[in-house]
């Protein structure tokens, strides 16, 4: 029983990894492209979810709403980058800071306007409803199933663009000097907004996917983006190998942790105090993580070359 | 010329008082007058505002010492007034109401605290000190939700407030104000002090060029520590008295969210600048009320107001006044 239950926490914690690096991918390419931070990237993963809701309401098709929520995010995303985010790129990281938590701060208010404080729901797709059997007497459902599928097919697609393809060359130039790309010829802005734009439309596909299994609410993006935060950090910013790591690492220790804390500490505490304890140190092992691991190696897991 | 001069303070009487301490001055005069005014306009309401004006200014005043003076991007200072909103919130619910008391724990927890994160934070610059300043505030804050015997999620309500040696001082809603506003007086002159002495020079120039300063023989490692201490045992300060003013303790204190309204206040005012906590504080806690007065949903104007204020910010409120003052 113990086993499956490990099984299925694991399979939770894989589901909620793949999520993060759909957030963390976009995070991460514009933190160490750009030298940008955007605490306005968790905003857009609510976005995401919120257009699914929307596009799922008028359409009623799972997979026309998922089409139109990407396409809208990638929109919105870019009209962010033209009229907010590219005023900053030459800015301090504190002007950035600011700007973005303005960013937050109007559009979590926005959505609260337009679609109300209460959590919405949709329901999953008829087709990945149902749940299967992961071994006797459990049943898991398909829908999360899917979503680690994609996450991972998005993560070798990823992995392959920004290997093989000309636009991933430039990127990962981008990454380690971007002055030396700019004087090659360049154009950095342009790079700079398919950048913005992709790691926009990644974290609105997150959302989107997630919009069946939580609650959409104002504000929903931003515990995720600190979470999505700790991943680059730990993964390296500026790396998508990196944050992939990360991602899966961030995601089973946290929920494996608030699974099994309790637990462990049941084993050398006694039971009244580690019901104390336990929910508490769950929630801040990722942080902990992140501390050992930056006390360690500074710069993260897998540092881009070149990034300061 | 003599407008530059004096700028760089050369050449100007002893007695003179500096264009640039000027706004200071002129809040903390107003501030004085607040219960008067009170009596007159607001009542018991504007009171309660002035107090958060002025309990926000002394969190923002220490969070200044790290951003405006040490270049340091601290994303969890607000955890530190959490720290000490919480010892004060323990102690007056265990029943040890002495002000001292819980002044002197608060001080020691914040002590601890941050020689421990500042130890491992320090190590790091730029965006990763930034990240995890961030990861340890979280971390302080859900130590707050874990508090179950102390209210959990929900946060713990104080029933009464802490005392100075009997005297009752700041059991009426009177001398508390005149408490906090003592503590933000001090708290400004203090910390004039520090960033005026060689630790203060020593501090600025690590944040301009770390290399040099450490070649001049300096332990730059050691300098920031000792300033993140000190900004976090002020923060801790101004947490004892928000738990008193506001008679309720919870973990929102302590989130990130407030963090980032402690950088806005440092931003807006005008970082390392001798008035700019101040002014940021008051400017702050005034647009907010002005703007949730006219609607409800005041953050769709705050949110872009903060965006300009990024692009546009030279110095902050406390330049605008001092170069209003020099023209005048």
């Amino acid at each position: 029983m113990s086993t499956t239950l490990m099984l299925i926490q694991a399979l939770n914690g894989l589901q909620l990894g793949v999520l993060l690096f759909l957030i963390a991918a976009g995070l991460t390419l514009v933190f160490g492209v750009m030298g940008f931070i955007n605490l306005a990237h968790g905003v857009q993963y609510m976005v995401g979810a919120y257009l699914m809701v929307a596009f799922y309401g008028v359409t009623g098709h799972f997979l026309a709403a998922i089409l139109l929520a990407l396409v809208a995010a990638l929109a919105i995303g870019l009209a962010l980058e033209f009229l907010v985010f590219r005023h900053f790129y030459d800015r301090s990281h504190l002007d950035q800071v600011i700007a973005t938590f303005g960013v937050i701060l109007t559009l979590n208010q926005a959505v609260k306007v337009i679609w109300g404080p209460a959590p919405l729901i949709i329901p999953t797709p008829d087709l990945l409803s149902h749940s299967f059997v992961l071994v006797e007497g459990l049943l898991y459902p398909v829908f999360r199933i899917a979503i680690i599928g994609l996450g991972l097919g998005v993560a070798v697609l990823l992995w392959a663009l920004v290997r093989y393809t000309r636009f991933g060359m430039l990127v990962r130039a981008g990454a380690t000097n971007p002055e030396m790309v700019s004087a090659l010829g360049v154009d950095i802005r342009r790079l700079f907004l398919v950048v913005f734009g992709f790691g926009a439309m990644l974290a609105g596909f997150a959302g989107a996917m997630a919009a069946p299994i939580f609650s959409v609410e104002p504000g929903m993006g931003d515990d995720l983006l600190i979470i999505a935060f700790v991943v680059i950090v730990i993964g390296g910013i500026g790396s998508i190998q990196g944050a992939f790591v990360a991602a899966l690492l961030v995601g089973l220790v946290d929920t494996l942790g608030r699974s099994m804390a309790t637990d462990v500490l049941k084993l050398l505490v006694e039971p009244a105090a580690a019901n104390q304890i336990g929910p508490a140190l769950a929630s801040m092992m990722i942080y902990l993580l992140m501390a050992a691991i930056l006390f360690w190696r500074p710069r993260g897991l897998f540092p881009a070359a070149g990034t300061a | 010329m003599r407008d530059a001069a004096e700028a760089q303070g050369v050449q100007t009487p002893a007695l003179r008082i500096p264009a640039e301490l000027v706004p200071a001055l002129v809040v903390f005069a107003l501030l004085a007058a607040g219960p008067i005014l009170a009596e007159a306009y607001g009542g018991a309401y504007l009171t309660s505002l002035l107090m958060r004006v002025m309990i926000l200014a002394i969190a923002a005043l220490s969070l200044d010492l790290l951003i405006g003076h040490g270049g340091l991007v601290s994303f969890g200072h607000a955890a530190f007034v959490g720290l000490g909103a919480y010892v004060a919130g323990i102690m007056i619910t265990e029943g040890v109401i002495d002000l001292l008391a819980i002044l002197a724990v608060a001080v020691a927890v914040a002590v601890a605290v941050a020689a421990l994160t500042g130890a491992v934070s320090l190590r790091t610059t730029g965006v990763h000190f930034i990240m995890i300043t961030l990861a340890f505030g979280q971390m302080l804050y859900f130590t707050a939700t874990s508090l179950s015997a102390y209210g959990g999620d929900d946060g713990l309500t104080l029933w009464e407030r802490a005392d100075l040696w009997g005297t009752g001082l700041l059991a009426s809603d009177l001398g508390l104000y005149y408490a906090v506003l003592l503590t933000l007086v001090l708290t400004h002159a203090a910390l004039l002090k520090v960033v005026g002495s060689r630790f203060g020079r020593v501090l600025r120039a690590a944040a301009q060029n770390e290399t040099r300063v450490a070649a001049l023989g300096y332990d730059v490692f050691r300098v920031r520590l000792v300033a993140y201490i000190l900004a976090a045992v002020i923060a801790a300060v101004a947490g004892v008295l928000l738990a008193n003013q506001a008679e309720f303790v919870s973990p929102a204190t302590l989130s990130w969210q407030r963090s980032g309204d402690l950088i806005i206040v440092v931003v807006l005012g005008g970082m390392g600048s001798r008035s700019g906590a101040v002014l940021g504080a008051a400017a702050l806690v005034l647009i907010e009320e002005a703007l949730s007065s006219l609607t409800h949903d005041w953050r769709l104007i705050f949110g872009p107001m903060l965006i300009l204020l990024a692009l546009a910010s030279r110095g902050g409120l406390a330049a605008l006044a001092t170069w209003t003052i020099r023209r005048g």
